[in-house]
């Protein structure tokens, strides 16, 4: 039995697709800075992305926003097919692990992601300058030829695990914060251990707006969306 | 015991009869079919040893064109291994790309080899005799070059270790709940498999060009000959051994392209998860693999001039092989297909549009080479007896089963659930040039294993001549076979 069970929720009503989560997240965790070319050639790598939609013709369009990242699902497909166990399930944080250095790059994982949270590095990671020099030493700088994803910080995690275990005591409800939560300036992430009765997540689900992307796939995720209203662009 | 027991002659001296009509029914026979057509073991051997010692220009000119291709083949994966997957054309949606659909590809032409020697041989299939050998190539050659593409994938080769079951001290043993596990057991499996059982049917016929050249080739022929002598035993065995390896090999061949499929089938993206992937890709080896075959056996004729062996008799047979795998093939195409239709589930009508939108010039390509083509055209018996038609058939049916591959891998990816995530996907030189130089090396390994083995195995020749024999009934003279298993 996992001691937690790491639970982000993604309030869509407040999400403004500012994407200020994107940068922070690119900061925390050393993601490296795709170029424009990159990006055309649909390389763009960013382990929280807002996926923007647009709905209707112009003039009455509207735009809708989702966050998207690792649903760090309980039943993960891209588990299995890794032929190395780079890709396994943590028993301690209940999350899904990806081992850099066991990864020898087939992709398979990424094929069988439904969200298409999994970036490989295609090419050795690059950071333009000043960048560089704002590396985060608690993660590693991938190479190329692995994949990667989104953690939900488990640097973070750790760090705070140990503390509240040098200091005898459970890991406090708002303790850990990703650098997306934590950056995000509506508070439509919210994060939390669901094992936790008092914590807020474990408070507000289940909640009356509340679904899982891509539920129909029977991948358990660990990630709530709370169904919010369109953003209208224009007057 | 391939020296007759009949009492009175030889059986490459049956006599003419001396009844005009009979004697031109005689000669009709010995022009149609290879095993009626019956010439002294000596000459059948100079026959075949001629065409392997002939290395003229267009030969040398070929290997050192192939070679060139084979040496782009690895600098460009060089390249590659130095700069990372990124000078291909794959992207974050679309993350198999050329590599996967040369594996199958590759592995899939491999099918008919074992195909015809194995399941045509346990069938006494005489047609097979001829081609046995040069199928048996294809699927050698087909198999070593699939077995390239897992470690041109993969973005760090150095670490591919880690995907092999070997005692290691990282704490560290591979996955078996992935398909790739799988796949490549079955591979591994297949590729000993198919080579034993083309190394045992080889044995006499190195033992024969062991007997017909002196000095250092002498020895290596020797040495692979494992000192065959031709005694009843050794037949017997010889015997023996291929019928429990061809046994053996044909469920391996069914599993090997099953589990192929399955590496898609397994995986929950749309346009792969399918039942119907297993035996829909085994036809699709198949049809890939007997024109595969059909090509290599215009080209050896042609090329070594061995009209007595490869007759009309055996492209008509292959012919009328392909046409029934090319309406297997519609059928599973079209079971496959008037399922997601029907069931119009969003992703699979999102499929189709990708089928009919942007990449419909290559399926429309697809379906004209794999269906209009041969059904069009193989059921006539011109066509199937004409090389050039045989030919530009097989190599549309090619084209046909590569465009198949290229639709389901980096084409249904291109498509997935969060339609944000929709990458188009466009080779690169890299990919392009890699799978040039693959196509390239497999040709450039199979004309010089022309020139190194017998590519028409000689003793399967007069061993099928020796069984046959002619009766005559009333005024007409009528094929015999006898059997003696």
């Amino acid at each position: 039995m996992a001691e937690h069970k790491w639970t982000m929720i993604v309030d869509l009503d407040k999400c403004t697709g500012c994407q200020a989560c994107v940068v922070a997240c690119h900061a925390e965790n050393n993601v490296p800075i795709a170029s424009e070319a990159e990006v055309v050639r649909g390389r763009g790598l960013h382990w929280i992305r807002i996926e923007r939609y647009w709905e209707g013709e112009f003039p009455n369009v509207k735009a809708k926003f989702l966050p998207v990242f690792c649903q760090q699902c309980g039943n993960a497909p891209c588990e299995p097919v890794c032929p190395t166990y780079a890709s396994y399930h943590s028993e301690q944080e209940n999350l899904n692990i990806q081992v850099y250095n066991r990864c020898v790059g087939t992709r398979y994982c990424g094929n069988n992601c439904p969200y298409k949270v999994r970036y490989f590095n295609y090419r050795a990671p690059e950071f333009d300058a000043p960048l560089e020099q704002q590396l985060n030493p608690d993660v590693t700088v991938r190479s190329a030829g692995v994949m990667e994803k989104c953690t939900f910080c488990i640097q973070r995690i750790r760090r705070a695990a140990e503390t509240a275990n040098a200091e005898g005591r459970p890991i406090a409800d708002g303790e850990v914060q990703p650098a997306c939560v934590q950056a995000c300036p509506s508070d439509a992430l919210i994060f939390g251990d669901k094992y936790d009765p008092e914590s807020r997540v474990a408070r507000m689900v289940p909640h009356n707006r509340q679904f899982k992307l891509l539920e129909h796939l029977g991948t358990e995720p660990a990630v709530y969306y709370l169904k919010g209203g369109e953003t209208h662009v224009g007057d | 015991m391939l020296e007759t027991r009949t009492e009175t002659a030889p059986f490459w001296e049956s006599p003419v009869p001396e009844d005009e009509v009979m004697a031109q029914q005689v000669a009709h026979y010995r022009d149609e079919h290879l095993l009626l057509d019956p010439r002294p073991p000596a000459e059948i051997n100079g026959l075949m040893l001629a065409a392997m010692r002939r290395t003229g220009p267009v030969f040398w000119l070929l290997v050192v064109g192939l070679g060139g291709m084979v040496l782009a083949l690895f600098t460009t994966w060089v390249i590659q291994m130095v700069y990372g997957i990124g000078i291909t054309g794959l992207n974050r949606s679309v993350m198999w790309g050329p590599y996967i659909v040369n594996l199958v590809y590759f592995i899939g032409i491999g099918h008919a080899g074992t195909f015809i020697s194995a399941a045509l041989r346990l069938m006494r299939y005489d047609f097979r005799r001829p081609i046995a050998r040069a199928a048996e190539t294809v699927t050698l050659f087909g198999l070593a070059m699939a077995a390239l593409f897992p470690l041109i994938h993969v973005g760090r080769i150095w670490k591919i270790y880690y995907m092999f079951p070997i005692p290691n001290q990282r704490e560290l043993w591979p996955n078996f709940r992935s398909a790739l596990l799988w796949d490549a057991t079955a591979i591994t499996t297949y590729m000993i498999g198919s080579t034993l059982f083309m190394f045992v049917a080889l044995i006499p016929d190195l033992a024969m060009i062991r007997d017909r050249t002196t000095g250092l080739r002498r020895k290596i022929y020797g040495a692979f000959a494992l000192g065959w002598r031709g005694t009843e035993g050794e037949w017997h065995r010889l015997e023996v051994v291929s019928n429990i390896l061809g046994f053996v090999i044909i469920p391996v061949m069914f599993s090997v392209h099953t589990i192929v499929s399955w590496d898609f089938a397994m995986a929950i993206q749309p346009g792969w998860h399918s039942t119907i992937f297993g035996p829909f890709f085994i036809i699709g080896a198949l049809f890939s693999g007997v024109a595969a075959v059909i090509l290599v056996m215009v080209i050896v004729r042609k090329g070594m001039r061995l009209g007595y062996f490869l007759r009309d008799e055996h492209f008509s047979a292959m012919g009328i092989f392909l046409m029934i795998l090319a309406m297997a093939w519609v059928y599973f195409y079209f079971a496959e297909w008037i399922t997601n239709w029907y069931g119009n589930l969003p992703m699979e009508v999102a499929l189709q549009e990708m089928l009919t939108g942007p990449l419909a010039p290559f399926f429309y390509l697809m379906l004209f080479g794999n269906i209009i083509v041969p059904l069009g055209t193989l059921w006539s018996r011109r066509v199937r007896t004409s090389l050039p038609a045989m030919f530009v058939i097989a190599l549309f049916v090619q084209i046909g089963m590569y465009i198949e591959r290229v639709l389901i891998i980096p084409g249904m990816l291109s498509r997935n659930e969060l339609p944000f995530n929709w990458v188009n996907y466009t080779p690169r030189w890299p990919e392009l040039l890699i799978t040039a130089g693959t196509f390239s090396f497999l040709a450039l390994l199979y004309i010089i294993w022309t020139r190194v083995v017998p590519i028409i195995p000689v003793w399967e020749v007069y061993e099928g001549q020796a069984l046959q024999g002619r009766r005559r009934v009333g005024r007409a003279i009528l094929p015999t076979r006898s059997d003696p298993h």
